[in-house]
Formats: structure tokens, C-alpha cells, sequence
């Protein structure tokens, strides 16, 4: 069935919904492309369709007369053959709740629990048609950049399978870019979806923050999460925003995008100011990524946009920020992992506060320790204001940076990571070089402004001999908030006149070309 | 820059137990992010205010009408130990049973 599994979503659902292809039959296609997962993208996969528990949310346990509509029933699943992703399979990230569904967030903490009830996004998606193909490995608690702090394991980048699949979305970007799911949800914090997708060669989208309901995404750093769409192309990242986005009486954060949003159509960029960071010409990049960056540009202009510098002070402290806020934020956030309502206890009748301390020790891997570790000192007494404080302030800082910029330019762009996809165990004994990988995503997931990384081009990695094979470079751009539309227009337009899937041929692992 | 003693006590604060090895360990890597996040502390940020949230939204409340809740099975069924109808977790007091 290699025709079924080559359409966009887009394509696929609009035959669906015409008649021109059976919903069932699509469904068991890539199903059975996701059975040959042989990457450990899934953490679980989808046999008879996702079960369902009990518990609907729909008006058991209201006092009678007194009970109004419950936001937990609302967004019922639609016929697998109508709406906007009428039978379209979608690889769901584990760290959105999927009721009766395994979801782990890829922690031991969280082995073998099953949610009593459906994240909103999830909903969203199943109310548009669409079903949970399965569940996606991830670093655990969203902390990595590599999928490497999974519990369950590594996930392998289809390009390569000795290299990462960046993170912490890996398993769902590495899902698409390997042809086990036509698109996957994921989320971002601090570059959790474009980051994956730059290094597997697929298209990430994080919206602005509040775009979409956060209820049911397991929280990891509440004021910076983001749920968004892995994909092959512009158009499908643009289709599942339009069913996603929203506000939702559940997560009082949520704004949404006010509907309306239509795929991306644009072919030029006449007329478009684009704005290059100065500070790129200093920091730290890998020469084959600076060399697609800079013909990406040439790209850029030859379609009519308009390139320009801009400067952002302070966005080389983004990462400074970044790791004591999301921390901060984390260590209160996993708080709630205490071996008492869900997931795993550390055996024993000891005290209650050794039962925590060992379900804790038992239950969480080394890096959400160390995060935990990270975020509690910032927070301690003595060292607030010097570093959560301050961190604060540098947030405001950056917000306004790119305030400033937009003023002068439409979009902001850079390349999404320093690097091409590096080795498995390359980076795993120095936390920092790590992290640092963030420093081209960070500064937009603290402006909370959407920001979109589509593949750009091949380079080899850095050391590599003459002849290497390419991996896949992500060029980012950037909108001010809730400049969605125009984001994905541009990024459309530049996917169409950068032809990447085209000109990688047969290296591009869903058409069957994994070399390893 | 971070010693030991402070990994305790920290540990201590977010109820983690960390064995010898993992102290050592935290202790470096601690130290070493931090001596890259310090390069914050020296920025004038003399009144700035500080940003804890990009949505800037005040007082979001709902209607006060009540909602469906959870069944307390339904709520229970992940627990490590439901127990008549709630959770049951050992004693906070050391040596109270």
C-alpha cells in the first residue's frame, strides 16, 4: 500500500471524505508501517483503535438539574469518515493523557498508568475525524534533546541510525520522518518540536503559547509548554493547527487563534521583510549547517523577500533563562509525583516521607533529578531573586527584543539547531553541551511567539570525511504572536522554492532510503 | 561552587533520595550549569519587571455552576493503594503504626 502511505494528510483526508479511499483501509496502511517500527519511535501502538474506559465525562455523577454541559464530554469523537482529518491516523506524543490508554510520559514514574480521561488536543483531533495511531517515545518528562532520557529507551533517527532523533519529540518526529505515521503531535518548551524535526528532516510547528489547550498534556514548564504538529509539509502543520487551536474551558490559559486559518496557499515572498539575528554571525554553528542557513537566505531573496539584520541583545542569555526557569517550573510541577494517586510506590511501611523520597529515587531518571535538583536551588531561600528573579527579568528582556525587531521585519529566522544530528551517546555525559543545543529555540518559547522549522537542506556532520552522506538542516522561522498565518504562508512558499523532500530523492527515509 | 552539603539539603527540599554516587555527580554538573547561568547575574536588570507569563491575562473565572467530577472509582483506579473509597499512604510519622 506504498501509494496510500505517500499522501499528505491533507490528500489523504480530502479522498477519504470524497469516497475516493476507505477510511479503514487508510487506518490499516499505516498500521502496518507503524507495526515495522523499528526506530522505538512507539511506546504503544494502536491494534483494534484506542480503547475506551468508562468514564465518559458526559453528566454521570452532576446533581440532577444542577449539572451544566461537563467540558470533559465536549469534542466527541467524529465518524472516522467525516471531517477535516476524516480517517487520518495521528502518532500522539506519551505525554498527552489518552483515557484508558497507557501514557508514561516516557518515566518509569508513570509505568502502566492508565488516564481516566483524554487530553483536549487528543479530543480535538478524534472530533475532527482522526485516530491515535499510537503513542510516542519521548525524553522523559519532555527533558532532552536527544530522546536519549527516555525510560524506555532511545529512540534512532530514520537518516541514521547510529545518530539521535533530537528531542524531546523524537519518537514522534522520527515516526514521520521513518514513515511509521502520515503526522504526529508533539510538544514544545524550549524547542522540543522544532528541534526533532530539524534533525529528522520534517516540518515542526510551535504556535503561540496559549494556541492550544494544554489540559491533558502532562506539564513539564507550565508557562512555556506548547503543543503543536510534526509533518512532511507546511500545508498538513497548517491543517492540524486549524482543528487544534482553540480556547478551551479547561485551560484558562488558552487563547486560540480565533478559527479561520486556512492552508497556506502563497508561492512568493514579495514584499516580506526578513530579519537575520547579527548574532549569528558569532556563535557557535557548525559550517554545513551555516551553509544551507546562508543559501537558504539566497533562497529567500530570490523569491522577492527582503533580508535584513536585526539585533537581539539578549538572546544569547536565553539559554541562562531558559534553565532556571523551566526547572523552576518543573520541580514544582512533578511534585505531583508522589507514589499516592497514580503511577508507581516504592514498596515498604516506612514513614511517608521515605515513601516519597524513595518512589522519587526509583521513579525519575537522571536528568528530571537533575532538573528537579536545578529548579528546587534557584528556587530556595537565599537564591531566588539571584536566579529566578533575575531570570525573570531576562525574559522580559528577550519578549522585547523581538518586540523591537518586529517593528523593523515580518519574520526572524535562523537555523533551528548548531548542529546536524548527532551521535548516539555523543553529548550524554556533559548536561551543558546539551543543553546548548536549545540556543537557536529557546529565545521564542520565552517570547511565548510562534515559530516554525521546515527541512532546508543536507549537510554532512562536522569531522566527517569527504562524501559523507548529508543529514537534514532546519531553517527556523519566526512570527510575532498569534501571526500564525502569515508564518505558515512564508514557510510555505520557501518549502515549495527549497523542494527539500525532491532533492534529498531517495535518501528520504519514508520513501524506504535508511541507510543503516 | 556547589558542595556537597548543599546537594543534601536541596535534595532534601525537593524529597529525592540520591545515593553517594549521584551526590558526587550532582554536585559537578550542578556547578557547571550554573557557573553558565551566572553570566545573567552581572546583566543590569535594575527595574525591570519580571515576566512570569507571556499571556497576559487577569482573573480568568468561570461560571459558578457546578461541573461533572470525577467518579472517586474512576479517580481511583491508578492509585497505588486505593483503600475505602481513598488513597492510602503510609504515616507521616515515623514508627506511628
Amino acid at each position: 500500500m506504498a501509494e496510500l502511505t505517500d499522501l499528505t494528510v491533507a490528500e489523504a483526508a480530502a479522498k477519504i471524505a470524497a469516497g475516493a479511499i476507505s477510511a479503514a483501509e487508510y487506518f490499516a496502511a499505516w498500521r502496518e508501517a507503524a507495526a515495522a517500527d523499528d526506530l522505538n519511535a512507539y511506546l504503544w501502538r494502536a491494534d483494534g483503535g484506542p480503547s475506551s474506559g468508562d468514564w465518559t465525562g458526559a453528566g454521570e455523577s452532576a446533581p440532577a438539574g444542577e449539572g451544566v454541559e461537563t467540558p470533559y464530554g465536549a469534542n466527541a469523537p467524529a465518524p472516522a469518515d467525516s471531517g477535516p482529518l476524516a480517517g487520518v491516523p495521528i502518532a500522539v506524543k506519551d505525554i498527552f493523557t489518552t483515557e484508558g490508554v497507557p501514557t508514561t510520559a516516557g518515566s518509569k514514574i508513570l509505568a502502566g498508568y492508565r488516564p481516566p480521561y483524554t487530553a483536549t488536543a487528543v479530543r480535538k483531533l478524534t472530533a475532527a475525524g482522526a485516530r491515535v495511531l499510537g503513542k510516542t517515545n519521548m525524553d522523559e518528562f519532555a527533558m532532552g534533546s536527544s530522546n536519549e532520557n527516555s525510560a524506555y529507551g532511545p529512540v534512532r533517527n530514520p537518516w541514521d541510525r547510529e545518530r539521535v532523533p533530537g528531542g524531546s519529540s523524537g519518537g514522534s518526529a522520527a515516526a514521520v520522518a521513518g514513515g511509521l505515521a502520515p503526522a504526529a503531535l508533539g510538544t514544545d518548551t524550549g524547542g522540543s518540536i522544532r528541534q526533532p524535526a530539524s534533525l529528522c528532516g520534517i516540518v515542526g510547528l510551535k504556535p503561540t503559547y496559549g494556541a492550544i489547550s494544554r489540559f491533558g498534556m502532562i506539564a513539564f514548564a507550565s508557562s512555556l509548554d506548547q503543543c503543536g504538529p510534526l509533518t512532511r509539509n507546511v500545508a498538513d502543520a497548517a491543517l492540524l493547527l486549524g482543528v487544534l487551536e482553540g480556547k478551551d474551558p479547561l485551560d484558562s490559559t488558552s487563547v486560540g487563534l480565533g478559527g479561520g486559518l486556512s492552508l497556506p496557499s502563497r508561492e512568493d515572498l514579495t514584499g516580506l521583510r526578513f530579519g537575520v539575528p547579527k548574532e549569528i554571525g558569532e556563535g557557535a554553528l557548525d559550517p554545513g549547517v551555516r551553509t544551507v542557513f546562508e543559501a537558504t537566505i539566497a533562497r529567500i531573496e530570490e523569491l522577492g523577500g527582503n533580508v535584513t539584520e536585526v539585533v537581539l541583545p539578549h538572546a544569547e542569555h536565553g539559554i541562562s533563562a531558559y534553565y532556571v526557569i523551566a526547572p523552576a517550573e518543573a520541580s514544582s510541577n512533578l511534585a505531583r509525583y508522589d507514589g499516592v494517586r497514580y503511577g508507581m510506590r516504592a514498596a515498604g511501611d516506612e514513614d511517608l516521607v521515605t515513601m516519597y523520597e524513595e518512589t522519587r529515587a526509583q521513579g525519575f531518571g537522571t536528568e528530571v533529578k537533575r532538573r528537579i535538583m536545578l529548579g528546587t536551588y534557584a528556587l530556595s531561600s537565599g537564591y531566588y531573586d539571584a536566579y529566578y528573579g533575575q531570570a525573570q527579568k531576562v525574559r522580559t528582556r528577550i519578549a522585547g527584543d523581538f518586540d523591537a525587531a518586529f517593528g523593523e521585519v515580518d519574520f526572524v529566522v535562523t537555523p533551528t539547531s548548531p548542529s546536524v544530528a548527532f551521535g548516539l551517546g555523543e553529548k550524554t555525559d556533559d548536561p551543558l553541551a546539551m543543553y546548548l543545543n536549545d540556543f537557536f529555540t529557546v529565545p521564542m518559547s520565552l517570547a511565548g511567539i510562534p515559530a516554525i522549522s521546515i527541512p532546508a537542506g543536507l549537510a554532512a556532520p562536522e569531522g566527517a570525511g569527504d562524501g559523507a552522506p548529508g543529514l537534514p538542516v532546519g531553517f527556523q522561522i519566526a512570527a510575532p504572536a498569534f501571526g500564525e498565518q502569515q508564518l505558515l504562508e512564508a514557510a510555505h512558499a520557501l518549502e515549495g522554492a527549497l523542494g527539500f523532500a525532491a532533492a534529498a530523492g531517495d535518501a528520504v527515509p519514508w520513501r524506504g532510503g535508511d541507510r543503516a | 561552587m556547589i558542595d556537597r552539603e548543599q546537594v543534601l539539603h536541596v535534595a532534601k527540599l525537593a524529597r529525592l533520595r540520591l545515593d553517594e554516587a549521584e551526590v558526587e555527580a550532582m554536585a559537578g554538573e550542578l556547578s557547571g550549569i550554573l557557573g553558565h547561568v551566572d553570566r545573567i547575574a552581572d546583566l543590569d536588570l535594575e527595574g525591570v519587571e519580571p515576566t512570569s507569563h507571556v499571556v497576559h491575562l487577569e482573573n480568568v473565572l468561570r461560571a459558578d455552576q457546578p461541573w461533572t467530577s470525577m467518579p472517586p472509582e474512576v479517580a481511583l483506579a491508578s492509585a497505588p493503594e486505593p483503600f475505602e473509597g481513598a488513597f492510602r499512604a503510609p504515616s507521616p510519622q515515623a514508627d506511628a503504626d
